[in-house]
């Protein structure tokens, strides 16, 4: 269980940066709620339980319309963000088009 | 006479889809989106190569190169630059198709990264599990020409083979096997990596190509929008050269003025 002193700080990637940021939907539900951990691009993350990928997207700021998701190796079909719920252990990769040759 | 001072409607089709620029160009290595978009407008490119990456989660709101390039007006070819393994490529490409929704891609399976040539075996394999999977692979390759024909045979919709290794800008260093290569392809060839300069490109086209490839050529030029305006040039030239059949080469000189007349 999730404690809310715990909440209030970003849990922060192998890389350093934080997925969830203090006064977040996440942050606050994470009061409530246990919350899962999960891979996303390679670092670790919590996220509440139940949410979906959908949602997950949103918390990071991303536009679901400009990238593709991955999870444990299948792809997701952009139809489903708003279906498919993010389980414990789940491993993302979130990509975009970048420039390249 | 018939004279045909004008070549008309000269445009090229991979795949059922039809384009009159025959250059391509990367979109990596700029020194930014908009130096990169000028370039891309002055070479009067209609597709271009993009990679596939990992969203920069701690800052998802950097400038994104389809702010820059609209997808809507230039076709983005998804490369899989970076891939060193058939199964890397194909994840990669299943990313690529579900973030813009297309099929045309373009393949590349690198053998090592010293001299980044590709993976013949690696690339074949992932063009048979591509083409299963519904994808139109162009596929970059080595300039050989039965290497190019057991891709064609996988269902590759263009053949791409080097000019010389990827950001050399060493200019085609086979002209003999990229002409086999054309001699014997049902499908698009387009001269894919090594061009440095306007002529190595009119080479290219020259050699009978349906179109090339170019990165680095541009972006690393001290004036990169200057180069992809003489590129666009030299793709033009080299096709036009080509199509007007060149004049036999000989030993010595054949004057051009009669000699009849002579006073």
């Amino acid at each position: 269980m999730q404690t809310s002193a715990a909440a209030s700080t970003p849990q922060t990637f192998a890389g350093g940066f934080a997925l969830l940021r203090p006064r977040s939907y996440f942050g606050r539900v994470m009061e409530l709620q246990e919350s899962i951990a999960i891979h996303v691009n390679g670092g670790l993350a919590r996220v509440p339980v139940g949410v979906t990928i959908a949602e997950m997207l949103g918390e990071l700021g991303i536009d679901p319309k400009k990238v593709a998701v991955e999870r444990n190796l299948a792809i997701v079909p952009r139809s489903s963000f708003g279906e498919v719920r993010v389980e414990e252990g789940d491993q993302y990769e979130v990509v975009h088009f970048v420039g390249g040759g | 006479m018939n004279v045909p001072g004008t070549i008309q409607a000269d445009s090229w089709t991979v795949a059922g889809r039809t384009f009159t620029s025959r250059l391509i160009v990367g979109t990596g290595k700029y020194k930014s989106l908009e130096e990169n978009a000028a370039a891309v407008e002055a070479s009067g490119a209609e597709i271009v190569t993009v990679a596939v990456r990992r969203v920069n989660i701690s800052d998802p709101n950097q400038p994104m190169l389809t702010d820059f390039i609209d997808p809507k007006k230039v076709t983005y070819l998804p490369n899989t630059a970076g891939c060193f393994a058939a199964e890397d490529a194909i994840r990669t490409l299943r990313l690529a198709r579900e973030a813009g929704g297309w099929n045309l891609v373009k393949l590349e399976v690198l053998g090592e990264a010293k001299t980044l040539y590709p993976d013949m075996r690696e690339t074949l394999r992932a063009t048979e599990t591509l083409v299963k999977e519904g994808f139109e692979p162009m596929v970059y390759c080595v300039d050989d020409p039965i290497a190019a024909k057991q891709l064609e045979e996988a269902g590759a919709v263009a053949i791409m083979p080097l000019g010389a290794p990827i950001g050399s800008g060493l200019g085609i260093q086979n002209r003999v096997t990229i002409r086999l290569i054309v001699e014997g392809a049902g499908v698009p060839v387009l001269v894919d990596a090594g061009v440095g300069t306007a002529s190595d490109a009119a080479e290219a086209m020259e050699l009978g190509c349906d179109g090339v490839l170019m990165n680095t050529a541009i972006a690393e030029a001290k004036e990169p929008v200057l180069m992809a305006r003489a590129m666009k040039a030299a793709v033009e030239a080299g096709r036009l050269a080509y199509l007007a059949g060149r004049m036999q080469k000989r030993r010595y000189a054949d004057p051009s003025s009669p000699l009849a007349g002579l006073i």
